[in-house]
């Protein structure tokens, strides 16, 4: 996602703010330069190692695991860690290790997903505010605002209890608590960026409010929001355990890392692993994109520029 | 000042109408039909019915509306849709549990996190630094229920210090006293973790101030810097993010009480929630709306009395 949106930033910016032949050579200096900040940010390249490696394991996990995630033996139910088994057998015989390893991919799934439809609706809804103004400004920022000042966990919980359980209603949750959080940060740089000269110019030359939208205002704010975006996947991922944990998930039998810590909770002193482990993956994943976000949050920030 | 406490209340009450009435329509219109999720898909159309018109739910939309606003202004919450019981009784037993939980683990956060936020700051880039950032930023990512969970096994399961869950009444001060620990340290130190990193980011750009770099120039102790304009004025800042902080303490507590099996509101939701009691889940959310609407209130007025720059008449 970043490479993809931080090039139309970067070159837009070079073009708006410059005077041509020397934004070529400017643009890449920039980018050199963004990177230079994040790779001297030692922790936030283990990061984004670890980020990779974890996305690796989603996508890999057919060939991983050791077992299918959902092989069940009832014979050997809750049989302890072994060296078939390296962490033994859930309440249902099914391979431990496995179910977490197949977890990461509901978390990724989730998490990604809901920060990208946030994301744009979110960004829309902020941009759109900034840009226009008016009653409608005023509408929607204000139930952004009274969407922001609820816990997400309250926010989720309650449409997933109307909704009911299931991947898509997960994501649609999840992404309703990250909305209004796009559309709070879109809509500061855009209120700035709509009074700056080159949207008058591209006004006086006639383009219409879409286009000015779509290549003035957005590429300026984008980058900001996509620095976020990690660590909101963050936050979404932990809201999405959260969410299975209190049993207002996906459906099971499908392995996620917050229903198998609920399940484990049971059997807590005796088969500690089965709670403990997808809680463990659970948090590495969680602080992976933390530390990847605030090194890009570094980057941005021209305080830690020295 | 009191002229503006009173016009902070007043704004507060459209936004308290804007909320409930939010609520009232993510339950009762979007679904469809919360009898039939409460009674489950195969339910008769006979109990259905009788449920619908117990509840209310033939009359129209508007006609539930009205009612619902008319009961509200009248401070009834409804009745559960599982037990018929008034909602109201049962979140006036559990949110002593609550506020007993949340104000504990704010007096942990505060005390632990706000020394963590100004040490790590002032020994900026040192081990110091590099060790209460790394651990701030895992408290950021470990899903409090898991700091729970993790607790229950090792103080409760393991050690037997502390009971692994439950709550004891307020009639026996020691019980529920010893119950309370373990609930509180959790939610404490994952509240800890935010407020570290708020304090560390605020006191870092204080500390980059001009009157910062004057007291040093002019040969002041950095105790005195520190404790005499440093601190002082990062206090300001942050006082106006305890509200944001506040957010996130409440959204925990309710993964807390979950885990520890401990009577709360956050609690009576997941149990209403699960259930499928809309009465029930509809009550604690207007509950917890007026809770945060009080906390931003009051966040604005301590604003106003620790920030003499600030003035609103």
């Amino acid at each position: 996602m970043a490479g993809t949106a931080n090039p139309t930033a970067a070159s837009f910016e070079a073009g708006a703010h410059d005077n041509g032949g020397a934004s070529e050579i400017k643009l890449v200096s920039q980018r050199q330069r963004a990177w230079r900040t994040f790779r001297s940010n030692r922790t936030a390249v283990i990061g984004l190692g670890m980020v990779v490696a974890i996305v690796l394991v989603g996508v890999f996990a057919p060939l991983i695991a050791p077992y299918a995630p959902n092989e069940q033996s009832t014979i050997n139910r809750l049989a302890q860690p072994s060296a078939s088994h390296w962490l033994g057998r859930d309440d249902y015989g099914r391979d431990i290790l496995s179910r977490v390893i197949y977890g990461t991919r509901v978390a990724l799934l989730v998490g990604i997903l809901s920060v990208l439809l946030g994301g744009v609706f979110g960004t829309a809804i902020g941009v759109i505010a900034g840009y226009f103004r008016g009653k409608l400004d005023t509408v929607l920022m204000r139930l952004v605002d009274i969407l922001l000042s609820f816990p997400d966990l309250i926010t989720g919980l309650l449409v997933m209890a109307v909704l009911g359980a299931g991947l898509p209603k997960l994501i649609i949750a999840i992404a309703l608590t990250i909305t209004p959080r796009f559309a709070r940060i879109a809509y500061g740089p855009t209120l700035a960026i709509k009074e700056k000269e080159f949207v008058e110019a591209a006004k006086a030359l006639g383009q219409n409010n879409r286009r000015i939208l779509t290549r003035h205002i957005l590429p300026n704010v984008s980058g900001e929001l996509i620095v976020l975006a990690s660590l909101w996947t963050a936050s979404a991922i932990r809201l999405e355990a959260s969410l299975s944990f209190i049993g207002l998930g996906v459906k099971p039998p499908t392995a996620t890392w917050g229903q198998m810590i609920r399940d484990g909770v049971t059997y807590l002193t005796d088969h500690p692993w089965f709670s403990l482990a997808p809680g463990i993956a659970l948090l590495i994943t969680v602080f992976a994109f933390n530390l990847v976000g605030d090194g890009l949050r570094d980057v941005l920030d021209p305080r830690s520029r020295s | 000042m009191l002229r503006h406490i009173f016009r902070r209340l007043l704004l507060a009450i459209p936004t308290l109408l804007v909320v409930v009435t939010i609520i009232f329509l993510v339950v009762r219109v979007i679904p469809g039909n919360p009898a039939v999720a409460a009674l489950g898909e195969y339910a008769s159309q006979d109990a259905v019915n009788k449920l619908e018109q117990q509840l209310g739910l033939d009359k129209p939309k508007w006609v539930q509306y009205v009612d619902y606003m008319n009961a509200l202004a009248h401070g009834d919450l409804g009745k559960s849709m599982i037990n018929r019981r008034p909602a109201i009784d049962q979140i006036k037993f559990v949110l002593p549990y609550t506020l007993e939980l949340t104000a504990a683990a704010i007096l942990i956060a505060l005390i632990l996190g706000i020394p963590t936020g100004v040490l790590t700051a002032v020994k900026r880039n040192t081990w110091v630094d590099y060790t209460g950032r790394v651990f701030s930023l895992a408290g950021l990512s470990a899903p409090s229920f898991y700091v729970g969970l993790l607790f229950i096994y090792f103080f409760a399961a393991r050690l037997g210090w502390f009971p692994a869950i439950g709550a004891g009444d307020f009639h026996h001060l020691g019980k529920n006293l010893q119950t309370l620990v373990l609930p509180a340290i959790t939610l404490g130190l994952i509240e800890t973790a935010y407020i570290a990193r708020m304090t560390r980011s605020v006191m870092l750009g204080v500390l980059s101030e001009d009157y910062v770099r004057t007291a040093r120039a002019k040969g002041l102790a950095e105790r005195i810097v520190l404790s005499q304009h440093a601190i002082r004025a990062a206090l300001i800042p942050i006082v106006s993010l305890v509200g944001i902080f506040t957010i996130s303490l409440i959204g925990n507590s309710v993964l807390v009480e979950t885990v520890f099996a401990r009577p709360g509101l956050g609690k009576l939701m997941v149990g209403a929630a699960n259930q499928r009691d809309y009465t029930m889940l509809q009550a604690v959310m207007v509950v917890y709306a007026l809770i945060i609407i009080v906390i931003n209130i009051v966040v604005d007025i301590i604003y106003t009395v620790v920030d003499p720059r600030v003035r609103y008449d």
